[in-house]
């Protein structure tokens, strides 16, 4: 009986909560290898959980959107198995979250990406493939370490960042008309939405998880912010 | 933009890396995560990590080590050795590598490139080519380097990027280990006729070397294994002098 309560994600979820220690739900909704995010938040003392099930995602502290592959595949997966609504609905009331790289588009309100595709409409803006504007010699997909340009230095989650410092790319779209949220960008012919903010909804564009040093201390920023 | 990449490439054979040699700092040269510890401290901007374990059995000690690499390094890890199949790519991302390298595997089967690239994307599949001149032509060598296939290597470089590899690795036969410089004429050959990112590989001996490639803007990427384990050159060294010389690099 013991065993088998401890054995439940869920419960042990509840149980971290009542002694007050924090969880990142990561929310697994078939796309993407998760076990490198896993491995940062772990090599950080972050408590995380791979997680579709919706207790667990509302129970979570803070909540990272992953994601590798299609749009239009990553949306669908989404919404059949109807975490989109929970995510939504988390970030509405004001949990943290934060997508990374295909998991930070979806963020948006639309993807051009093969088509049109609807996202959750968390942030202002859309996703647009980059060769439509990459007129250069340039190599698409954008791959490779890329300096950041910080627009808000002072943003909570640049605490152990700084201007310039480098992070790691692997993507073939990008987010555009989204001024507002710009948080940091990087130059790859075009201006390259980095990492973007709308209120309690953080997106980075590059891997946290594969940037050395600065990823994690970003990633290590983003579980310290605190309830506003 | 993007910054350049050094790569150190580690092989390792039952687990162990091959050509250890002594490190300060290092407690077990010949452990594959040491090494990969001590050059993600050094500044490396990627890993590659090659399988050269003769049997099959002993793979499951190779995919071991790459979890615990895994689990305590953050930034691109590379694998290649023995992949001949999606299983073989399946195996190791689900060991936290980011990028796959075929090379023997894609001449057995060239279908590998392009099924791959479509399971696990263009970004994932790298092609790692043994190239050497054979009668002023050059020709793709298979068996880790020992046999000419007789395949024109230009070609191979052109019809992996269209079967969706969306990186190539140039190893020139004739410049490896003569630590005289890369294989410019090759890497320019190569370059002009594809555009995905060039990995320069074989012959690099000293930092001017890295600065030469660079400098004539055949390469991405410039990835060398002994002059980095016999501590020749420090990886930090490197890239601040490379840096010092308009290469733009992540220091």
């Amino acid at each position: 009986m013991t065993r088998n309560f401890f054995q439940s994600t869920y419960n042990k979820q509840k149980l971290f909560n009542l002694l007050g220690v924090n969880i990142i739900a990561i929310v697994d909704y078939g796309c993407g290898n998760l076990y490198s995010l896993q491995c940062s938040l772990n090599f950080l003392n972050l408590k995380s959980t791979i997680t579709s099930d919706p207790e667990v995602i509302k129970s979570a502290d803070k909540i990272i959107l992953p994601g590798v592959g299609a749009f239009g595949d990553a949306v669908k997966l989404l919404r059949e198995s109807g975490l989109d609504s929970i995510v939504k609905t988390e970030a509405e009331k004001g949990k943290y979250i934060l997508g990374i790289c295909l998991g930070m588009q979806l963020l948006f309100e639309k993807s051009y990406e093969y088509g049109e595709h609807t996202g959750l409409g968390l942030i202002k803006g859309e996703v647009h493939p980059l060769s439509n504007d990459i007129k250069g010699d340039l190599k698409i997909p954008h791959m490779g370490w890329n300096a950041l340009n910080i627009k808000d230095i002072n943003d909570p989650i640049f605490k152990y960042t700084k201007n310039g410092d480098y992070v790691y790319y692997v993507h073939s779209f990008y987010a555009k008309n989204c001024d507002k949220a710009l948080l940091a960008t990087s130059d790859y012919e075009v201006s390259v939405a980095g990492l973007v903010k709308s209120k309690n909804v953080y997106g980075a564009q590059f891997h946290p998880e594969k940037s050395g040093d600065v990823g994690l201390n970003l990633l290590k920023a983003f579980a310290e912010l605190e309830d506003r | 933009m993007l910054a350049k990449r050094i790569i150190p490439c580690l092989d390792v054979r039952n687990g162990r890396v091959v050509k250890g040699v002594n490190f300060d700092g290092i407690k077990d040269v010949s452990s594959p995560v040491d090494l990969a510890k001590f050059y993600n401290k050094s500044g490396a901007d990627e890993l590659v990590f090659y399988d050269i374990t003769a049997s099959y059995e002993n793979r499951g000690l190779f995919t071991d080590v790459l979890k615990t690499v895994a689990s305590e390094i953050f930034i691109p890890l590379t694998v290649g050795g023995g992949i001949n199949t999606l299983d073989d790519f399946d195996r190791v991302l689900k060991c936290g590598a980011d990028k796959v390298s075929v090379n023997s595997g894609a001449i057995k089967n060239p279908a590998l490139i392009s099924e791959a690239a479509k399971k696990y994307g263009d970004q994932c599949v790298v092609l790692s080519m043994d190239i050497k001149r054979v009668d002023g032509k050059f020709h793709i060598f298979s068996t880790g380097g020992r046999v000419d296939t007789g395949i024109d290597a230009l070609q191979w470089a052109v019809n992996g990027e269209q079967s969706g590899a969306g990186e190539l690795v140039v190893n020139s036969i004739d410049t490896d280990g003569v630590k005289n410089g890369f294989d410019l004429e090759m890497l320019s050959e190569i370059q002009s006729r594809v555009k995905i990112p060039v990995i320069a590989s074989g012959g690099a001996g000293k930092k001017e070397d890295f600065l030469e490639l660079f400098k004539a803007g055949v390469a991405d990427a410039g990835l060398a294994a002994s002059v980095f384990h016999f501590k020749e050159i420090n990886i930090n060294e490197l890239k601040e002098y490379l840096k010092s010389n308009d290469i733009e690099m992540r220091v």
